[in-house]
């Protein structure tokens, strides 16, 4: 019975490294393909349109409100201190920090991940990428690539969006309804974010986000068993995996960046 | 036509799927130019056997060669430029999705040719004609039937006037008049084209009428081979049972399993 | 959709994304302040700098002025080197200016204020300023305070 369950437990333990070495292979294979999309800038483009163009509406929204309600809790901490001018700074940095990476990574891996997995699990399961074989056309080069590289452009726009709609939202909240001073608002925003610190490493992150939900999204999609639970299963696990990834890696490149 | 050399010539194949095991030791020789027909019950591994041809899987003994290249040791580009010269309709038609019938038939031309859109336009309208649907052009693969998206893929199939051509399961779903045109079509391309065809199929009256030789494939190996009249002679049991599809014999109706009353018997698993 | 419908609206997408950044840069944070290149760098020697990092704010009567730009330590002085970045604009700082080092609230953030002096001639690159006060670390502060509570009764 024991050994049972340790020799369980000991292929289980084999599979996922089957799984983490296949993830980096397809990787290395989709890097590859990189170079041929030169030569093909309207696959991207096709690509740039479901994954970030259909992504926009709910990015926008969702940072309006994040801006809206950073500005009404920050308001209601900071004027217990008498420090409401600080409203633009608290709402800067949270948005360009944190919230805009992590939940612009969060709602692209629920909204464009998602579909990413679905659609290259049913060309799977439908032999589509079997045909294009086939056809000798590489589908890793083909329709991986693609899509991996409008992933990794589209997710550092989509969190610029994020937070700089956020700052408007908190603008209308704080200036708007709670009478915080406009000029105060931006210019400790402008005293306290820095270009390099705050900026610069928030659009770093949100680029390695972008390359690890678009990995998953695609290693997948790509690795599912080709039925249409095999599909569904897929889906959940890019969301679920994704978003871990992303709040672990926020962790630690919060560490490096912040730090000190 | 067996004195000139095979055009895919199997050797000792075997090949498994986890523990299972698929082929066991087949020997199968393919000559340009001819109609050769694969048969066999229901998942005995034809599919398998034309994704092996393919390349698309690795034998795990034994040999696959192809025009005298051996497919599972080639090189990717080597590989990809062989299956230029192969066609391949596919058991669910395995059109791409996102595009409408045209564009699906103009997908590999566009891939692998420089060719102008007016004469990409003649091309696909010629394979579409031959496969009766030239007014499906702008249908999406959604909106065909069952047998029109294979017919549509196996216009797919000959956009490039492939050497070999494999038909996986080319007639079921159609009706009598549309299977009746593709006989006559799988034929009549071979001819036109100087194609050599692989027909894998069930039908095995159609299949018959076409093909030049026959091979019967089950558990794992060829159980017969030869021209219709000369399996009828064949004084193989399986040859037999298949052709005349009679439920007992040799070939089991069954995928591999325990006996019934043990299996009812024992309460636990699945 | 057409192709072309797709091309603009990625297009869209693309100099949005754009914009926010470019929005997020100018007006969220500090990079229109920087136009680094126009400024002047000057020192000052504190004996205790604690809390001041670099990139924290200079002022002048309250207005920022300039950057830290490097703190470094002086071994044989046993100092710290202070060198800020002043924005270009301000040539007419007077040379006797001193410079302390303040706290933004009680807890807050450490920054140099500098005093005006009187002196005719101007702070200039490679200035050196001469007067300084140093960083009031709260815990020595509290130390004194404790200590002299300790001495007072035992008169
Ligand atoms: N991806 C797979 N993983 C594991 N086993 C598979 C896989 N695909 C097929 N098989 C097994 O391989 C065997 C052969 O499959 P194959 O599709 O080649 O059969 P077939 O002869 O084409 O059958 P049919 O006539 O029904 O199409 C089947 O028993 C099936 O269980
Ligand atoms: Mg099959």
């Amino acid at each position: 019975m024991f050994f049972d369950w340790l020799q369980q437990l000991g292929h289980r333990g084999l599979d996922i490294f089957e799984r983490i070495g296949r993830a980096h292979l397809l990787f290395f294979a989709i890097l590859a393909g990189q170079p041929g999309l030169l030569s093909r800038p309207r696959l991207v483009i096709a690509q740039l349109y479901s994954v970030g163009v259909l992504s926009l509406l709910i990015i926008v929204m969702s940072g309006l409100f994040v801006g809206m309600v950073l500005a009404l809790q920050g308001y209601n901490t900071l004027v217990k201190f008498g420090a409401e001018e600080s409203l633009g700074t608290v709402v800067a940095l949270s948005l360009v920090r944190e919230l805009g990476p992590v939940v612009a990574a969060l709602l692209f891996a629920g909204r464009a991940g998602s579909a990413l997995t679905a659609e290259i699990g049913l060309m799977k399961t439908t032999e589509q990428l079997s045909a294009m074989e086939m056809m000798a056309v590489d589908p890793i080069r083909r329709i991986l690539a693609p899509r991996f590289l409008a992933g990794f452009i589209a997710m550092p726009l989509l969190a610029s969006i994020f937070s700089a709609v956020g700052v408007f939202g908190g603008y209308f909240v704080g200036v708007g309804q709670l009478g915080v001073d406009a000029g105060s608002y931006w210019s400790q925003m402008q005293a306290n974010v820095d270009i390099y610190d705050d900026i610069v490493n928030g659009v770093i992150k949100s680029l390695v986000f972008g390359l690890v939900v678009t990995w998953i999204a695609i290693f997948e999609g790509h690795d599912c068993t080709p039925t249409s639970e095999g599909v569904s299963r897929a889906t959940t696990r890019t969301v679920v995996h994704s978003s871990l990834a992303v709040l672990a890696l926020d962790f630690i490149l919060t560490a490096l960046m912040f730090g000190d | 036509m067996t004195d000139t050399t095979p055009l895919i010539r199997i050797r000792d194949l075997h090949f498994r799927r986890g523990e299972r095991v698929i082929f066991n030791g087949v020997d199968l020789d393919i000559f340009p130019g001819g109609i050769t027909a694969i048969m066999g019950p229901s998942g005995t591994g034809k599919t398998t056997l034309l994704q092996l041809i393919g390349g698309q899987l690795k034998p795990t003994r034994g040999t696959v060669e192809v025009d005298g290249q051996p497919v599972h040791e080639l090189r990717r580009s080597a590989l990809y430029a062989l299956r230029r010269k192969m066609g391949m309709l596919f058991q669910n038609g395995a059109l791409l999705t996102d595009m409408n019938v045209f564009e699906n038939i103009a997908y590999p031309i566009r891939e692998h040719t420089e060719l102008p859109e007016s004469m990409i336009r003649t091309l696909v309208l010629m394979k579409l004609e031959a496969v009766g649907l030239r007014g499906a052009r702008a249908l999406m693969p959604n909106q065909l039937s069952c047998g029109m998206a294979r017919r549509v893929a196996l216009a797919r199939g000959i956009a490039l006037d492939p050497m070999i051509m494999m038909y996986d399961e080319p007639f079921t779903g159609q009706d009598p008049i549309s299977m009746g045109v593709l006989v006559r079509l799988i034929r009549s391309l071979n001819e036109a084209m100087g194609l050599t065809s692989i027909i894998v199929s069930h039908d095995i009256a159609e299949t018959c009428e076409i093909a030049d030789m026959i091979y019967l494939l089950a558990e794992g190996r060829v159980v017969a081979k030869g021209s219709l009249p000369e399996l009828q002679q064949h004084e193989s049991a399986w040859a037999r049972q298949f052709l005349n599809g009679e439920p007992d014999g040799p070939v089991p109706f069954h995928y591999p399993a325990a006996d019934l009353a043990e299996d009812l018997l024992t309460m636990t698993g699945t | 959709m057409t192709t072309r419908a797709i091309e603009i609206w990625v297009g869209i997408f693309v100099v949005a994304g754009f914009v926010a950044l470019f929005v997020l840069s100018m007006q969220v944070s500090n990079l229109s302040s920087y136009q680094g290149e126009k400024g002047f760098d000057i020192t000052a020697r504190f004996d205790d700098v604690s809390g001041l990092k670099v990139r924290s704010m200079v002022t002048m009567a309250g207005v920022r002025i300039g950057r830290v730009t490097a703190i470094e330590f002086d071994d044989q002085a046993l100092q710290a080197v202070v060198t800020m970045k002043i924005d270009g604009q301000h040539r007419t700082l007077p040379r006797d200016s001193s410079a302390n080092i303040y706290t933004a609230g009680l807890l807050g953030e450490k920054y140099i204020g500098l005093e005006a002096g009187g002196d005719e001639a101007s702070l200039g690159p490679g200035d050196q300023i001469q007067l300084t006060q140093d960083a009031l670390v709260l815990e020595k502060l509290l130390g004194q305070f404790i200590s002299r509570m300790i001495d007072e009764p035992a008169k």
